[in-house]
């Protein structure tokens, strides 16, 4: 089983390395592009355990750990061998 | 007066610290391991230093906080004992819980190393004796000073007199309301961004930051 978490700034916390991105970008001509937040995409091998243990384990590392809730929010994807993932 | 320097790996200004407790405070000081699972007997002051404990990975002061001395430390700040975060030891102390609130990268983006000015304010900590109203000057040395927390929170800090320092004229990291150091529910955890141990004796640019050891030494030679 593998998960990805995905680490990102909480809303109403200022980015201010996603506004620079953001600037560049519109700079570069995509003007479309309007809120830039960036963020942390960490993964983890985590052997053969189930779905649903896998799923319970990587949530308590999101909250010990991956993430500070006082300025982050995490998400997770799974991906078991056969390829099959969900969030 | 017991002094504990703690080294995690990637402190670098526990030198400075430990030099400050041992030649200008005359304590007898001792360096601690992070990985050291006690303090040693009768600690009357923990300093956590600056530096970039584990590389800064993940967040500054993340995985420090799962140091074995860290339990300690815990401990030790529940039982009422004076410590004091400096710069990344504040960000141990956020991380850990010890302090309310989070550290994000500076609004600037920029790595900010200069002198700034600080206002202590009357909190009644032991750090802070003699220190209210009076306007500080020490150097800061971040990338990842700015202070946040809910609004719930910061106006708890200011109606429970646990914000100990805020910048003075410009906020050199866009910290919430221009915090630069906060203190414990019992106001014995103290936690800054700005070095005072790089602000303690004439040849290094000023004495400002000689105040809270000196304050805190007070306190503990009148207990």
């Amino acid at each position: 089983m593998r998960a990805r978490v995905i680490v990102t700034l909480r809303r109403g916390v200022l980015d201010p390395a996603g506004q620079a991105v953001g600037n560049s970008l519109r700079h570069l001509g995509f003007g479309e592009v309007g809120d830039v937040r960036l963020g942390k995409v960490i993964d983890l091998e985590l052997g053969s355990i189930s779905r649903a243990e896998a799923e319970k384990k990587v949530n308590e590392m999101g909250q010990k750990l991956l993430a500070n809730p006082v300025i982050e929010d995490f998400s997770l994807e799974l991906t078991d061998e056969g390829g099959t993932r969900t969030t | 007066m017991k002094v504990a320097v703690v080294t995690f790996p990637g402190s670098n200004c526990d030198e400075d610290a430990a030099y400050v407790a041992e030649s200008l405070l005359g304590a007898s000081t001792t360096r601690v391991w992070h990985k050291d699972a006690s303090l040693p007997d009768g600690t009357d002051l923990v300093i956590l230093p600056g530096g970039f404990s584990y590389g800064d990975a993940l967040r500054s002061g993340a995985l420090a906080r799962f140091s074995p001395v860290m339990g300690a430390v815990r401990s030790f700040a529940e039982r009422g004992g004076l410590v004091l975060g400096i710069c990344n030891g504040f960000q141990i102390l956020l991380e850990a819980g010890l302090l309310p609130g989070a550290m994000l990268q500076n609004a600037s983006q920029k790595f900010v190393c200069k002198r700034v000015r600080l206002r202590g304010h009357d909190t009644g900590s032991p750090f802070m004796r003699g220190l209210a109203g009076r306007v500080l000057e020490m150097p800061v040395a971040h990338h990842e000073g700015r202070y946040h927390a809910s609004d719930e929170v910061l106006d708890r800090l200011f109606e429970e007199r646990r914000v100990a320092f805020t910048y003075e004229g410009a906020n050199p990291n866009g910290a919430a309301r221009d915090i630069a150091g906060v203190l414990s529910e019992k106001k014995n955890v103290l936690g800054l961004m700005p070095h005072p141990e790089r602000a303690v004796e004439a040849v290094l640019g000023g004495e400002d930051g000689l105040g809270m050891f000196l304050a805190a030494k007070s306190f503990l030679e009148a207990r």
